[in-house]
């Protein structure tokens, strides 16, 4: 990522002097902490902020008193913040950093729940739960297609024409065949086919990755459109009506409060999605062809001196990614919705920005994703309970968040070595 | 990221290809014009036969005219396999090929016919309106594309890839109609203040991915990608927000941009096409001028070549960032004011922008990253975009195959040795054809 770097400016080596990265993010956690704390706290009511851990206000709910829970969750990341600002041993860093964060989200929430038209004082934390995780399903199949592409030096940014592709053909092929399976199948098949335009165009014609990207994004929304209206819009019992997965119970996991409904009562791709994390997590770091991907991703002269295919992995890693990508596209029109046009919308942008905040793993681009899809489920939320905080701003956190860890303002993200850069071989 | 100097001269770093890189930033495609100048030893062939050689080699102009029929080629294959009749006739195809073949040529013929009706000249037509008219749509949609595509290939010529001409272009469409419709002013100066306000939006939406970068090493093509999000969302605010929303109205439409801030049209009331176009071309000749002929063009392209190098040389590459983008936002942002400002729209809406900041790429890539090229470059692409309207009203043709044309032509150019291949061409005397910069994150 800072292949152009500017030196000269002087920019100070992470670590050193009194304005350590650390002690930054004290700072900022400070004023944060100060601004729930103080404001937050002002704008709370006495009223008791509650959250139920069922879908609507009834059940068993956790009970505290709105102002004192906004100041009290204040006073922690205040604390937090002055921690880290005083300085604090680097294995502690993260643990801390979760704490003032989440604590102030929890402060927030306070004041919003407390503050919510009577009656209408509790969130229902399945709910959330359950709707963070749907909206975070396209982002983490997307993300991690970003994942297989960038570990292998491959810039993805076709990301959004892969789920799109695959949104699509799921759709087509699910309603032409009748079966849920074909659908998915062809899906798999439509994100690779970007996929693989996405290979030749920049491992054999050196063309550059991004620009490949944005073009192939623009290629998939027409292609998609054109035959979305010329199909799909004149006979839709026949091109655009395909079957969906039903929801899968697993006994016992089910029956756990607030996740147990929330997770284990999915459909299947929300546990593929979770297995796929889980699956290219361990692939990545503990097998060979983890260990040769990442090689060709840092240093493809290398590997290849050491005999790795390169060019071979690389097209096929990217085309795997098409395929997850793909499958990412069909959890909406296998599942949710059918297709219509242009229906992915910016989530494979999203996706690129949780890859990217997730730190290019598996597991950081899950956490990613979930942040996002919480981000995106919390604007809903507030919608439902008439806040002040207009939703557009939750709907520009992903963004905005990506755009300072990519500043270097929270925590560092570098981009494998050889990302973007093709490989001539000699 | 976090280490901006961590990486300066890295070792796997080919001097090969950087060198390569230099050579192929600043003469780019000057090369390619070169193509058609005889040089070196021997006798001296004829202006003729070098015509015929180059004319089947695989310069610039015969890969751009390639690409485009290689891209309606595939775009009337999409026709054809939607279409369920024509498609039935290929199911007795070995029986009587002709019904086939004449089912798919009157589609896609027709087609095609209408779009070149619909962008440059329809023979059927009788007045002087009508026989304007598929110009002076044309004329229309490439204004604000002669300005995004500006915007790109500035940026790019510096060595930035300047994905965010989209949000540059919203923040340029939200200012400009803010200044449209809330500051009473008389007309001249009204225009006048509206169109900076637009550069000005631009401007401060490029202004930030240049000094992330410059300050930070943060990639440009990261941060102006979630600032087109970001800018989209504060469209979609700003516009139900009391005082911008259209007081009759309870859907998501802004005032109407005062009549005193419009561009003027060319050809009377009747005709679409306004005094925008005019700007784009005083906007093409001044980043001309710019690029090829005044200092700052000069340290632009230094640091598009080699930063190293060009640091090295006295330039100051956080400043020449920071002004690029600060520059490429502008151009982006008066791109954007003419959706309002002209006659497209002259109220805010979520999709007032449409495309043309993801246009403007694709126009920068076409014109090969120079200015009268680009021009160029959107005028076909402003011609598609008029064509494609009339080919979805009288042939039913969505005009998502636009889109589709557009970025096959792109694919197509980008990568030139495939178009060689297809065609069996020549290689060019000395034409460079890489239209853009292998550069990772």
């Amino acid at each position: 990522m800072s292949t152009t770097a500017v030196p000269d400016v002087a920019v100070t080596p992470v670590g050193a002097g009194f304005w350590s990265r650390t002690r930054k993010v004290g700072l900022v956690l400070l004023a944060l902490g100060l601004l729930a704390t103080v404001l937050f706290g002002a704008l709370a009511t006495g009223e008791q902020a509650r959250f139920t851990l069922s879908e609507d206000a009834a059940g068993a709910a956790l009970k505290v008193d709105g102002t004192v829970g906004a100041i009290v969750f204040g006073l922690i990341t205040l604390a937090a913040g002055g921690t880290m600002f005083t300085g604090l041993p680097r294995q502690w860093f993260i643990p801390v950093l979760a704490v003032g964060l989440v604590a102030f989200v929890l402060s927030f929430l306070c004041w919003q729940v407390s503050a919510a038209p009577a009656g209408q004082n509790f969130m229902p934390l399945v709910n959330i739960v359950r709707g963070t995780f749907l909206l975070a399903l396209p982002l983490i199949f997307g993300s991690l297609a970003g994942v297989l592409c960038e570990r292998s030096g491959v810039v993805n940014v076709a990301i959004e024409g892969q789920l799109l592709m695959g949104a699509f053909s799921g759709a087509l092929f699910g309603s032409i065949s009748g079966s849920v399976w074909v659908g998915l199948v062809a899906a798999a098949v439509g994100g690779s086919l970007i996929s693989l335009l996405l290979a030749v165009f920049s491992i054999r014609y050196l063309v550059d990755q991004v620009v490949m990207g944005i073009v192939l994004n623009l290629l998939a929304v027409g292609i998609t459109g054109f035959l979305y209206e010329r199909l799909m819009q004149t006979d839709a019992a026949r091109y655009n009506s395909a079957p969906r997965f039903s929801n899968w119970e697993i006994p016992l996991l089910s029956d756990i409060p607030v996740l147990g409904p929330a997770l284990f009562r999915g459909n299947i791709f929300l546990y593929l999605a979770l297995l796929l994390v889980l699956v290219i997590h361990i692939a990545l770091f503990r097998t060979r062809w983890g260990l040769r991907t990442r090689s060709v991703g840092e240093h493809p002269t290398a590997a290849d001196t050491l005999g790795v295919r390169v060019l071979g992995l690389r097209y096929r890693n990217v085309i795997m990614a098409g395929a997850v990508a793909g499958i990412g596209g069909a959890s909406y029109t296998l599942a949710l919705f059918s297709f219509t046009k242009n229906m992915i919308g910016g989530k494979g942008f999203i996706a690129l920005a949780a890859l990217i905040f997730g730190r290019w793993s598996p597991s950081g681009a899950l956490l990613a994703a979930l942040f996002f899809g919480f981000a995106d489920q919390l604007a809903t939320y507030l919608g439902a309970i008439n806040s002040v905080i207009p939703g557009q701003f939750l709907a520009m956190l992903p963004y905005l968040a990506t755009i300072l860890a990519v500043a270097g303002l929270v925590g560092r993200v570098r981009a494998p070595a050889a990302d973007g850069k093709p490989y001539i071989k000699g | 990221m976090s280490e901006p100097n961590a990486r300066q001269g890295s070792p796997d770093k080919e001097p090969a290809s950087e060198e390569q890189a230099n050579r192929s930033a600043i003469d780019n495609t000057e090369r390619a014009e070169s193509a058609s100048v005889p040089g070196g030893a021997g006798p001296r062939p004829t202006l003729g036969r070098l015509f015929l050689e180059n004319l089947w080699a695989a310069n610039t102009f015969t890969v751009t005219l390639l690409s485009l029929v290689l891209a309606m080629v595939v775009g009337a294959i999409l026709m054809i396999i939607s279409d369920p009749e024509v498609l039935a006739t290929y199911s007795y195809v070995t029986a009587r090929p002709s019904d086939a073949i004449t089912a798919s040529w009157t589609l896609v013929s027709e087609a095609y016919a209408n779009l070149f009706k619909g962008s440059v000249f329809d023979p059927a037509a009788t007045t002087v309106n009508t026989a304007l008219s598929p110009i002076s749509e044309t004329l229309t949609y490439t204004a604000p594309l002669v300005f995004t595509g500006l915007s790109v290939a500035l940026a790019f010529r510096g060595g930035l890839f300047n994905i965010g001409a989209q949000g540059q272009a919203t923040m340029g469409v939200v200012l400009a109609a803010l200044a449209g419709f809330l500051l009473p002013l008389p007309p001249v100066l009204h225009l006048l203040v509206a169109v900076l306000a637009g550069a000005l939006g631009g401007a401060i939406w490029g202004f930030i991915p240049g000094i992330l970068k410059a300050r930070t090493g943060a990639h440009e093509v990261i941060n102006t990608i979630m600032l087109n999000y970001v800018a989209v969302y504060f469209l979609t605010w700003l516009i139900v927000q009391n005082g911008v929303q259209d007081p009759v109205r309870t859907d998501a439409i802004s005032r109407s941009v005062d009549a005193s801030a419009q561009l003027p049209r060319l050809f009377g009331d009747g005709l679409r096409a306004h005094a925008g176009i005019i700007v784009a071309v005083l906007a093409t000749w001044a980043v001309a001028w710019l690029l090829n002929r005044s200092t700052l063009g000069f340290e632009l392209r230094a640091v598009g070549a080699n930063p190293d190098a060009a640091r090295t040389a006295g330039i100051s590459v956080t400043r020449t960032y920071v002004l690029i983008m600060v520059f490429a936002g502008a151009l982006a942002g008066l791109g954007g004011s003419q959706m309002v400002l002209g006659t497209t729209a002259a109220a805010l809406t979520p999709l007032v922008v449409a495309q043309i900041g993801f246009d403007g790429i694709l126009v920068a890539l076409l014109g090969r990253v120079k200015p009268w090229g680009v021009a160029l470059a959107a005028l076909l692409f402003g011609a598609l975009q008029a064509g494609g309207n009339r080919m979805q009203s009288y042939s039913g043709i969505s005009l998502e195959l636009v889109t589709v044309l557009q970025a096959l032509i792109v694919i197509f150019i980008a990568a030139p040795a495939l178009v060689k291949a297809i065609f069996q061409l020549r290689a060019a005397r000395t034409a460079r054809l890489q239209t853009s910069l292998a550069k990772g994150w």
